[in-house]
């Protein structure tokens, strides 16, 4: 009985799943993956992405050159979006100020989640006294508020981009940080890192190996909400005049000088705001709609 | 008191994948049945759908159940809801997980009952109690006061059986409620089950993969494979003569099997030596004794080539042996010696050859699966770590291991995700050979795997211990796991070793009483078996009125 049977057991344990078909991964169905929200959010980004990018050529005239008398014009056909406080053309202000606001944000976000994300994974691979050491040393510096800190350091050192990316990355550091280790303490309890341990792998395997791809979706997705944070940030430090200095702007500053159009109904000041909000809302529903997101929340693996 | 069920045709499909297939059974009033098979074989899906439910994703797309006078399928959703937990009610496997830590039990267990607005919370708490009684729970007049982590698993259990009682329903459905239970606390959970399903004449559906659990309590049983029902008849019946193939296969997996070695001990050297042993966990005082200690004084000799079974209830220490064995704990006294040499204690003094020498493998082939990594790459690693084979002869090894573990090559180009938990478990022993170890530590290996899969996983390991000469310690909590595959049998509770017993003397006694008792507790094949242990058990008590182990 038992020789007859053994060796059907084990033809049926190894066949128990039927192979499933591969499945394809072409960029059309990545791209379906997003649902409708989705890529009207992925739509916005692209837009103002390109508009980043390639700006500043596809517009005939440079924004500065162009100061008329026309001061607040409202929208015509001459002014897409209007003129600013000193009559320069605001879609060209827009489009421009798009490179900074995008610009610094990606760039200090990169910063904040990359730092964040490789500080929890050594204090999460290597325990004991680092862990602790990072923790709370971070933990100090999520007590400062952070317009406070941006405040301290502009006046410290000056307003500059990459002075401002830097204030950007260490403030949003700890918020990575707390993010990256909660999750890569709970992989680092798993079994295949015990396994990984008990061969013998060093602290850097374990960490870049068996941790950090597992991390990496929850982290990416946080890196979008992050940004969005940042922008947030810059805007607001723009709008006190502490970000990017005059004659360039950002579409915080541009808010600010054109705060006297609020009285007058002029479109100068609606647009850059329109422009944080929007971009703000694209990347989040980008972040909410990445693909493979539902089907891992239906617990599919 | 129960109603008759009757079920005809259900079918049950997720997306374009048939769960269940065309089901039809009946159960008479006050009558079990069991409902068996592997896990993904629709067993709770069939069981949940007895309440008009399926779970998210999946969808009852034809059929009837009939509970008494009603067509559960054809309500509404408010109506549906009243039926749940009245009519028909459900008890979970795992009870844990079922209860709300930050209410008291009482308030949860009259909870139908308020939901229903079935009878005042007085009448309620007067029926709840002599629930209590009925399940033989201790201080049952109390024990409703108490919060659900201050009593045990297997009164929690029983707890949730209460629960599920107290609405008087004319159907329960149990879905694997001793799964998750030790061998000794199941049979305390079982004969409380037992009685109250027959002194209550309920119709039950009780779903369980183990066979021999199964035939204690059922009166049909209706054996499930990917959804269709591959046999159902009257449990003695299915266990005396099956029809159908799967059928036998099942009954043969559940049935002990020796797995021989072919190996002797004695005649070749020790490779394992335990001495003292003593560890723990939290702040070491200033004696160095940590603050829980976990293993007292353990001693232990395994000579190469021979599996020594450890055994004991969850919490007996069997796991933390393993792990101070392979250097993850470092023990407050004591010493490892491995091929004559002392072993250190932490990981990191160890040398990489000693920590080629033992390998160790887990319970939960989940988790001890990076899911972010192939097949391919978590058996190459080992090899290029500590062998440094790179190309073709890597290549090479890692198809000699898949076909040593009886997996297809295609499987190398697969994630974790995609293999069932017997493959998983496979790879994952076929990890630990890469590293051609001396010693394997296995932990809990089969015991989250079905029956049939367990039965071939434990197989292969008796044939690799063959062809390779590997050594394990086994630890597990099933007895009868542990005889079929080991020579000599460590028992262990509250981190102490009791005895240890050798293949020849498995069924000699006299042996250690708890280990008889552990002996006891593991259901056998066969109708009546719980009745005999009643009929013991009642003879025992008369013989001596106090019991020395309380589950």
């Amino acid at each position: 009985m038992e020789t007859s049977t053994s060796p059907t057991a084990v033809s049926a344990a190894a066949l128990l799943p039927p192979v499933a078909p591969k499945r394809r991964s072409g960029p059309l169905r990545w791209l379906a993956g997003f649902g409708p929200s989705g890529l009207l959010g992925l739509a916005v980004l692209l837009f103002w992405l390109l508009a980043a990018m390639l700006g500043p050529w596809l517009l005939s005239r440079s924004a500065a050159a162009m100061g008329t008398s026309n001061v607040f014009a409202p929208i015509s056909a001459a002014h897409w979006l209007g003129t600013d406080y000193l009559g320069r053309d605001m879609l060209a202000l827009v489009i421009e100020g798009a490179r900074y606001t995008i610009g610094v944000a990606l760039l200090a976000t990169l910063l904040a989640s990359g730092t964040g994300t490789v500080l929890a994974l050594l204090a999460a691979a290597s325990g004991r006294w680092i862990d602790a050491v990072l923790s709370r040393g971070l933990d100090t510096l999520t007590a400062i508020p952070s317009k406070m800190f941006a405040l301290i350091m502009v006046a410290g050192f000056g307003s500059s981009v990459p002075m401002l990316v830097v204030t950007a990355g260490i403030i949003y550091v700890p918020g990575a940080y707390r993010m990256a280790r909660s999750l890569a303490v709970n992989i680092n309890a798993l079994d295949y890192v015990t396994v990984a341990r008990t061969r013998g792998e060093g602290t850097l395997y374990i960490m870049l190996r068996e941790i950090l791809p597992n991390i990496l979706g929850p982290m990416l997705a946080d890196l979008g909400l992050r940004f969005v944070y940042v922008v947030l940030l810059l805007a607001s430090l723009s709008f006190l005049g502490l970000g990017i200095q005059p004659p360039a702007a950002d579409w915080g500053s541009l808010v600010r000088e054109n705060i006297g159009a609020l009285a007058m109904g002029g479109a100068s000041v609606i647009v850059p705001a329109l422009a944080i909000a929007s971009l703000t809302i694209a990347v989040n529903l980008v972040i909410d709609n990445l693909p493979g997101r539902a089907a891992r929340e239906r617990g599919v693996r | 008191m129960g109603a008759p069920l009757t079920v005809q045709d259900l079918s049950i499909v997720a997306g374009n994948s048939t769960l269940v297939d065309n089901l039809s059974f009946s159960v008479q009033p006050g009558e079990v049945l069991a409902l068996i098979g592997e896990s993904g074989s629709g067993k709770t899906t069939t069981a949940l759908a007895l309440m008009g439910y399926a779970r998210s994703g999946c969808r009852i797309s034809g059929g009837r159940v009939q509970i008494g006078d009603t067509d559960v399928l054809a309500l509404d959703a408010a109506r549906q809801r009243s039926l749940r937990g009245r009519t028909v009610s459900y008890i979970a496997q795992s009870a844990a997980a079922s209860f709300n830590p930050s209410r008291t039990i009482m308030d949860q267990v009259v909870e139908p009952t308020v939901i229903h607005g079935l009878c005042k919370r007085a009448e309620a708490e007067a029926k709840a109690v002599q629930l209590f009684r009925e399940l033989a729970l201790p201080d049952p007049d109390n024990i409703g006061s108490r919060y659900p982590h201050q009593v045990s698993g297997g009164q929690l259990q029983r707890l949730m059986a209460a629960m599920a009682l107290i609405g008087d329903p004319d159907l329960v459905i149990l879905d694997e409620p001793t799964t998750a239970l030790d061998v000794t606390t199941q049979i305390e959970v079982l004969r409380a089950f037992r009685r109250v399903v027959r002194e209550r004449r309920a119709t039950a559906v009780y779903v369980s993969h183990d066979l021999a659990v199964v035939a204690q309590m059922a009166d049909h049983i209706l054996v499930l494979r990917n959804g269709k029902m591959s046999e159902l008849n009257a449990t003695e019946q299915i266990l005396s003569a099956p029809v159908d193939d799967y059928t036998k296969c099942l009954l043969a997996a559940a049935r002990p099997a020796v797995r021989a070695s072919g190996q002797a001990s004695g005649d070749s050297a020790l490779l394992l030596q335990v001495k003292e042993l003593s560890c723990g966990y939290g702040p070491v005082d200033a004696k160095g004794q940590p603050a829980k200690l976990i293993l007292q004084d353990i001693n232990l000799k395994l000579y190469r080539g021979q599996a020594i079974g450890v055994i004991g209830e969850s919490g007996s220490g069997k796991t933390t042996l393993a792990r101070a064995v392979a250097g993850l704990l470092k023990p407050c006294h004591g010493s490892v010696m491995f091929d004559g040499h002392d072993l250190k204690p932490t990981l990191q003094q160890r040398s990489p050859e000693e920590l080629r020498r033992i390998q160790i493998v887990f319970q939960m082939a989940d988790t001890a699966l990076n899911p972010s990594q192939t097949i391919w790459r978590i058996l190459a690693r080992p090899l290029q770590f500590y062998k440094g084979l790179r190309g073709e002869p890597l290549k090479q090894r890692i198809y000699e291991l898949l076909d040593l573990v009886k997996l297809p090559r295609t499987v190398a180009d697969r994630l974790p995700g995609g293999l069932s938990g017997g493959q998983k478990q496979r790879v994952n022993l076929a990890r630990a050979l890469a590293a051609e170890p001396d010693l394997i530590l296995c932990d809990e290996v089969t015991s989250a795997l079905d029956t049939v899969v367990a039965a071939a996983v434990l197989d292969l390991m008796a044939e690799l211990r063959r062809e390779l000469g590997v050594s394990y310690l086994f630890i597990s909590h099933d007895l009868h796991t542990v005889r079929s595959v080991c020579d000599e049998i460590v028992v262990m509770q509250h981190g102490r070793k009791l005895s240890q017993v050798a293949r020849a003397d498995y069924d000699r006694g006299p042996h250690h009483p708890y280990y008889q008792l552990l002996a006891r507790s593991v259901p056998e094949l066969r109708r009546g078996w719980l009745d005999d242990m009643d009929h013991a058990a009642a003879t025992a008590a008369s013989a001596h009125p106090t019991r020395e182990i309380h589950a």
